[in-house]
């Protein structure tokens, strides 16, 4: 699904060069369940950026499902964020004065859908979030954890390949970021491919696997124990 | 995508308001300003017979010569008017295919209804040419013949105002009408006609009405109806005294059009007039080397600089202040722009192209530019009304704001403003996603 070979990311200024990702290499597989961890600065925002391609890399290979994606022009990779890709960020980044429905069907309007499939879609993935009955409230009209489903039944809505999240639950308190997680592992055991940045081990070890950054460089893939529930979590 | 950009645009709009309302009125006094002074000079500067103005020609024969040293305005030595031996001289050479000398006189008319009080009526003595040649409109009856400029008939074409006024705006050809103690019959009465600038006669108000009556030169000549217009003697063309004195004298008063309508034509009355001129010189009239010229309608406003430099000039002022409302325009929207750049990095995140971001933003400045145009047309009508209080009754519908000008304003608003998003929209565009996602 995601395959980074020898991926490097530099920021270079006049007299310095400062490297972000070095010799990075990563493979997720479809299905997976992935933790991206690593301390501040270390390159987890940065790797996400670019497997979102949100960002260009200065040098390697990436492939997203086959497709090489070095080379290819805005448009070219605007279509494949579209298409392929989902993302659940820390700040839920909705658009203030988008409802939620308007808020989910950004994409989907980028997509080209037509009305009715629209409609269909964003019924659907705010049924999968729980939150059908909120479709015309703003986003300053919901709680921190309603404002996080919002925006992964955005990302659901366009049935996207991977689903990336950056500290999906940062911005939570416990309970709520439970319920997210919970949300999270639902949508992995249903077949999704997701990859999820987080600085802390606690959520890292309900992910399938977890992949450790050092200044830009993955240093451990070790597997982890596949834990199927939050309660199984707990016992 | 182009109704949900627009949607967009209108959301954004309503989501500052106060922001949205500098900019449209920004863009609204900008547009007002420019577009008073613009529709003012577009009536100035204006084709007034747009179907002809290349086959109507304004005729000019130098008949002082460079000994006289009088140059009125011109800077080849030609007068604008001609004498009356030269107008009388090319009438009887009929060279071109319709020909009319004219002149602006007037006369007192002394209405039928004993109830109106006799009244000053502007008149126009000119050939029967006249009124096919420009084109003129007639809502009753039609022009007289080349007969009866021979015969020199007491007949006359009035205005639609003076038949309203006078015969209550019915058919009143074959009625007489008493124009200095004369009568004269009426065989046309005009429909509007108000060629802006009068190009035919531009000596005299030449944004003014046209004349309200029209009789045969040769009529008028005979009439002795003196010039109502501009006159130039000087020098060696002092006339002698009188009537006669005056039509024979080198004095310029008369203006004369011919219509040649293709090239071959002109260059050939080109030809003719020139001969005309040598022609004067072995008759001993002239001394010098012929000098004719004739203009097209088009060329002989700009010759005679129609509308004058200094509305050149203000409407120079007023589109540049439109500039700087723009400008001011365009640093609010970047302001607007910028303050949505997270917003423009979730759209970018979840699909949209750069392409995509600039069509956005560049719809939510023709919104803007639209928003502002209406507000400029509002403006505008004030403006335009406050120059009305200030220019006399004659001049005033250089004013008049047509479906045209409101077309212009928007589309010069919606324009102007879509160009000065521009670089709010390129901001945008260059919006780095991964950057405004991170510092959230």
């Amino acid at each position: 699904m995601l395959r980074m070979s020898q991926l490097s990311k530099a920021y270079r200024t006049e007299v310095v060069e400062t490297f972000a990702l070095r010799d990075f290499s990563i493979h997720v597989r479809e299905g997976e369940f992935v933790a991206v961890t690593g301390p501040s600065g270390s390159g987890k925002t940065t790797f996400l950026s670019i497997a979102g391609l949100l960002e260009e890399f200065s040098g390697g290979e990436y492939q997203l499902d086959g497709v090489n994606v070095r080379g290819l022009n805005d448009n070219q990779r605007s279509r494949l964020r579209n298409e392929k890709i989902g993302f659940i960020f820390q700040a839920f980044n909705l658009i203030a004065d988008l409802n939620v429905q308007d808020n989910i069907d950004v994409p989907l309007r980028y997509r080209g859908f037509d009305g009715a499939e629209r409609r269909r879609r964003i019924a659907e993935s705010l049924g999968r979030v729980g939150l059908s009955a909120r479709g015309r409230h703003y986003p300053a009209e919901l709680s921190g954890g309603q404002q996080q489903r919002v925006a992964i039944a955005r990302a659901l809505a366009g049935s996207p390949r991977l689903l990336l999240a950056d500290e999906p639950t940062g911005n939570l308190d416990s309970q709520m970021a439970r319920g997210v997680l919970d949300l999270l592992e639902e949508l992995h055991r249903d077949g999704a491919t997701i990859v999820m940045v987080t600085h802390d081990p606690e959520l890292a070890v309900r992910a399938q696997r977890e992949v450790h950054i050092v200044d830009g460089q993955v240093v451990d893939l070790a597997p982890q124990p596949r834990l199927v529930s939050s309660a199984a979590a707990h016992l | 995508m182009f109704t949900y950009y627009f949607s967009l645009a209108l959301r954004s709009l309503r989501r500052n308001v106060v922001l949205t309302a500098l900019m449209i009125a920004a863009i609204g006094v900008g547009i007002g300003a420019s577009m008073t002074t613009l529709t003012v000079f577009r009536a100035m500067a204006g084709d007034p017979i747009p179907n002809k103005s290349r086959q109507l020609f304004a005729v000019q024969i130098d008949n002082w010569g460079p000994r006289q040293g009088v140059v009125i305005g011109d800077k080849d030595n030609l007068q604008e008017q001609i004498s009356y031996p030269d107008a009388i001289g090319l009438m009887n050479a009929r060279a071109a295919q319709r020909q009319s000398a004219m002149y602006a006189t007037g006369f007192s008319l002394i209405p039928p209804n004993p109830e109106l009080r006799p009244f000053v009526v502007h008149a126009r003595a000119a050939y029967a040419d006249f009124f096919p040649m420009f084109e003129v409109p007639f809502r009753y009856g039609g022009s007289w013949t080349a007969a009866d400029d021979a015969g020199h008939a007491d007949v006359v074409v009035i205005g639609r105002e003076l038949n309203d006024k006078v015969f209550g705006g019915a058919n009143s050809v074959g009625k007489t009408m008493n124009l200095d103690g004369h009568d004269y019959r009426v065989v046309g009465v005009l429909d509007r006609w108000q060629p802006t600038p009068k190009f035919y006669d531009l000596n005299n108000n030449k944004y003014g009405k046209s004349e309200e009556a029209f009789i045969p030169f040769t009529r008028a000549v005979e009439q002795q109806l003196g010039s109502w217009g501009n006159n130039n003697c000087g020098g060696d063309t002092i006339p002698a005294p009188g009537w006669e004195g005056r039509l024979h004298s080198e004095c310029i008063w008369i203006q004369f059009w011919a219509e040649l309508p293709a090239p071959a034509d002109a260059a050939r009355y080109r030809t003719f007039l020139n001969n005309y001129a040598a022609e004067q010189r072995r008759l001993g009239r002239f001394h010098w080397a012929p000098n004719t010229r004739i203009r097209n309608a088009r060329e002989w406003l700009a010759y005679r600089q129609a509308v004058s430099t200094e509305v050149r000039i203000l409407v120079l002022v007023s589109f540049s202040f439109l500039l700087v409302c723009l400008l001011n325009a365009m640093g609010l929207m970047l302001a607007k722009i910028m303050g949505r750049a997270v917003d423009i990095g979730v759209r970018r995140a979840l699909g949209a192209s750069r392409r995509a971001i600039f069509s956005q933003c560049l719809i939510e400045a023709g919104v803007v530019g639209f928003a502002g145009g209406l507000l400029g047309l509002g403006l505008t009508l004030l403006g335009l009304s406050g120059l009305r209080s200030l220019l006399s009754d004659d001049v005033n519908r250089l004013t008049h704001f047509s479906a045209i000008d409101v077309a212009i304003a928007i589309t010069v608003s919606v324009v102007a403003t879509t160009l000065a998003g521009l670089y709010p929209t390129w901001r945008a565009v260059q919006v780095q996603p991964a950057w405004q996602l991170k510092a959230q």
